[in-house]
């Protein structure tokens, strides 16, 4: 009897959580990253509007995401309590480490917001536009050291897309892979290295203060406010967006999905989402339905690919 | 208006009560999470991030300073006490600090690292204030070359946690650096020695391998001594306070810990532990009781501890002047910056004065907050040692594996975890060292990165490595460590070579 008590107890304990939260998040990333801001601002907004009354944040790090989306995969099977942050990152994450998991193996609801890369050099650097910098590429490739975040990731895509884009080997490339766009900042403040690549925003506050000069923009058209030009303008066809998505558990139903994202859709369209937006310098690119799936296929094959030229995936 | 008047007015701002009741919230936290073994002060900031939206910008930015200097300095009391530090910048800590406490010193022990923390503290906020433009440029100068050379010149230095035994030492050193080399490659991308577990893609966790070798390590040990006479209490001998000795010996060290851990933490791939390492082996040679250290000496104690203060202090410069976090907690307050609209980076000082201002004023409160909420608790954390061991190494347990999980909810973690525990165990048993090997987890990727990266950029020219004066001043402290010792003995000068003996174990 008293074991069947505890037994009780203990079974209480445990669901006391799935009955509180409407919503668990999990962060495939550690606290302070990109991914852990997303859901930590989605969990303040969903609850602040009233869209769900509880929601939990869970940090489950590793393998650019890889770890945390198969874990999610198979512990949270059939789960409509249960949400993933993913990205651009994960996509060539999932090529690198070979994961057996993939973004196909999760229901996919909507991509959320994205950055765009930026090339900057050092102020000091004789490198005055895009095109100086490519011809310097073109002369030596190895000559030309690129720093960004880590390998794999969008920034490093980017610089193997601009090298094909410039007619250069994307095998040559001279990156240099730091942790994130924050320590590859140092370097290229300090002239170690000869450009740099990483989300605009990393960047922003440097090139205000003139220590930085932004070559280009990834964006497909001049982004307001930015004086910069679109790597098209300046000759390259690369158009390149690290985007951010939320994901549902895979093996939900369809009306379990359709509710889904229409709380999330509700959430993305609310004020007080808009506010965070703009205060954290992040851009809307609410995308949703049969047009996301259709974008994130593309992006995939178009990732493998430049991934296979850079020689990181066989 | 001047610094010092913006200082001022800061203090005068964050010297209200609401705010001062927020620090004293996060000083409390901090001291919490630090002393717990796995929860460090990233996550508790991270969870408290959310309940921080409703306060004002100075309210919560003063609650994550306390936090974060509260963390620095809750991960030593465990160290001294029972061996266990809760997070990295504290392992050093343990070798001389839990020394202390077994010979009845565990009060001046946690003393000196008290009053150590808050001096480091308050030297380091106010070179923070006053010349953080400065020093960051001075940290720029190190590049993937001047990195290398750093790493070299500790791991030379390292050699003086190594205990009894260099051989010994050596071979727990290359464990760690064998673990180091564990995961995805961070240059190309490409994993090693994963051995298709997932789990091991992204390397060896080093507060898993601290907590579990120095944590469940030594709780195995203890248990496995056979030597649980309930009776045997850790007997507190003479004053739990400093005598006038144990001040006239910490001193310098705590100015020299200042020095060496403060621009370290301002450089942006420098690291808190990397500080302690280099203050503990400085203090070991510059000592004028070398037979002391290995059995407790409080300039172990004194001066990295103030090292780590310090550089929690340095990681700031970075932050406020480059927008830069250079560990876990920095991001998040990065974040936390971003809530309010700031963007931390070379204009903040100059669009943002006041925020930027009342929160260096927030840190020197906590500062103070934290040496007078500790102080009186020496006594109470003394008395830990006097609870029966069982029930003391079972919450030990407990927290350690708590602390894995909470971090990181995986069975994998916690598997290893309890893997290294059991090696620690089995290292404690023959004798071997568990501090060199949590040193190698740190400094061998770490020394593999710059050095890849610096050759990578030379395309492959090792002459780079010494092109750089600074980077040839530091090899060449690095080479004149190894070699002068040798040449010495060599030279069989009598004094000199038994100070030289007894300091390189």
């Amino acid at each position: 009897m008293r074991h069947f008590t505890l037994g009780a107890l203990f079974a209480a304990v445990l669901a006391v959580p799935a009955m509180a939260a409407d919503y668990t998040i999990i962060a495939p990333a550690n606290p302070g990253g990109g991914w852990d801001q997303t859901a930590r601002t989605m969990q303040d907004v969903l609850q602040k509007e009233g869209i769900s009354k509880s929601v939990q944040v869970q940090n489950v790090p590793g393998a650019g995401g890889t770890i945390g989306l198969a874990q999610f995969a198979e512990q949270h099977k059939g789960d409509p309590n249960a949400l993933i942050i993913g990205g651009y990152v994960m996509v060539g994450a999932v090529l690198t480490n070979n994961s057996p998991v993939s973004l196909a193996d999760v229901t996919p609801i909507a991509r959320l917001t994205g950055e765009y890369e930026a090339i900057v050099v050092p102020a000091a650097s004789p490198h005055q536009t895009m095109a100086d910098l490519i011809a310097a590429l073109k002369a030596d490739p190895g000559a030309v050291s690129w720093a960004g975040g880590s390998a794999g990731g969008t920034d490093h895509i980017a610089v193997g897309l601009i090298a094909q884009a410039a007619g250069v080997d994307p095998t040559k490339i001279n990156y240099i892979a730091y942790s994130g766009g924050g320590e590859a900042l140092a370097a290229i403040l300090g002239n170690q290295v000869t450009a740099g690549v990483s989300s605009l925003g990393e960047f922003q506050s440097q090139i205000e203060a003139g220590t930085m000069r932004l070559l280009a923009v990834s964006a497909p058209e001049r982004i307001e406010g930015v004086d910069a030009p679109t790597l098209k303008e300046a000759g390259l066809d690369v158009d390149l967006q690290n985007w951010r998505m939320v994901a549902a558990a895979p093996g939900i139903t369809d009306e379990q999905k359709a509710a889904i994202t229409a709380d999330i859709e509700k959430m993305a369209k609310s004020a007080g989402w808009q506010e965070q937006l703009a205060s954290k310098g992040w851009s809307d690119t609410w995308l949703a339905g049969a047009d996301f799936d259709a974008q994130l296929a593309e992006d995939t094959a178009a990732t493998e690919q430049v991934l296979k030229s850079i020689g990181l995936v066989k | 208006m001047s610094s010092f008047d913006f200082l001022l007015q800061g203090l005068a701002a964050a010297a209200q009560p609401m705010l001062l009741l927020y620090a004293f919230i996060g000083v409390l936290l901090g001291t919490m999470v630090g002393v717990l073994p796995g929860i460090g002060p990233a996550l508790t900031v991270a969870l408290l991030l959310p309940v921080t939206y409703g306060l004002d910008p100075a309210g919560s930015l003063i609650m994550f300073a306390g936090i974060y200097y509260g963390g620095m300095y809750g991960g030593s009391t465990t160290s001294i006490l029972l061996n266990t530090p809760g997070e990295s910048a504290s392992i050093i800590t343990a070798l001389e600090g839990n020394r202390m406490a077994r010979n009845g010193r565990g009060g001046p022990a946690l003393a000196t690292a008290a009053i150590g923390s808050f001096i480091a503290g308050l030297i380091a906020t106010l070179l923070l204030a006053f010349l953080a433009p400065y020093i960051v440029r001075m940290a720029l100068v190190f590049g993937p070359r001047e990195y290398f050379a750093l790493m070299v010149l500790a791991f030379v230095t390292v050699s003086s946690a190594f205990g009894d035994s260099t051989l010994r030492g050596l071979t727990s050193l290359f464990l760690g650096l064998a673990l180091g080399c564990i995961g995805i490659d961070q240059l190309t991308g490409q994993a090693r020695l994963s051995f298709g577990f997932p789990d091991l893609l992204d390397g060896v966790d080093v507060t898993t391998l601290a907590v579990g070798m120095f944590a469940v390590g030594e709780a195995l040990f203890v248990a496995g001594q056979h030597a649980l006479d309930r009776d045997q209490v850790l007997p507190v001998k003479g004053s739990i306070w400093m005598s006038r000795r144990d001040w006239a010996r910490s001193w310098k060290p705590w100015l020299r810990g200042t020095a060496i851990g403060f621009p370290i933490g301002a450089m942006p791939a420098g690291g808190a532990e990397i500080g302690t390492f280099l203050s503990y082996s400085a203090e070991k040679r510059l000592t004028k009781h070398p037979e002391e250290f290995g059995n407790g000496a409080i300039e172990g104690v004194a001066g990295p501890e103030a090292a780590n203060n310090a550089s929690a202090a340095g990681t700031l410069v970075p932050l406020l002047t480059l927008g830069l976090p250079t560990t876990a907690t920095a991001a998040i307050m990065l974040a936390g910056f971003q809530q309010f609209g700031l963007q931390p980076g070379p204009l903040l000082f100059a669009t943002n004065p006041t925020l930027v201002w009342s929160l260096i004023a927030s840190l020197l409160i906590a500062n103070l907050m934290l040496v007078v909420l500790n102080l009186p608790l020496i006594g109470l954390w003394v008395k830990l040692l006097t609870i029966p061991k069982p029930w003391l190494y079972a919450g030990i347990l407990m927290f350690a594996t708590l602390g894995t999980i909470g971090t990181n909810p995986s069975s994998f973690e916690l598997g290893m975890l309890m893997g290294f525990g059991l090696i620690g165990y089995l290292m404690r048993m023959f004798h071997y060292p568990v501090a060199p090997i949590v040193v190698g987890l740190i400094l061998g990727p770490m020394a593999e990165q710059q050095l890849r990266r610096a050759l990578s950029i030379s395309q492959g020219d090792w002459s780079v490595l010494v092109q750089s004066p600074v980077a040839a001043v530091l090899l060449t402290l690095a080479a004149l460590g190894l070699i002068v010792p040798l040449v010495l003995r060599a030279m069989g000068k009598g004094q000199v070579l038994q100070a030289v003996a007894a300091d390189e174990d």
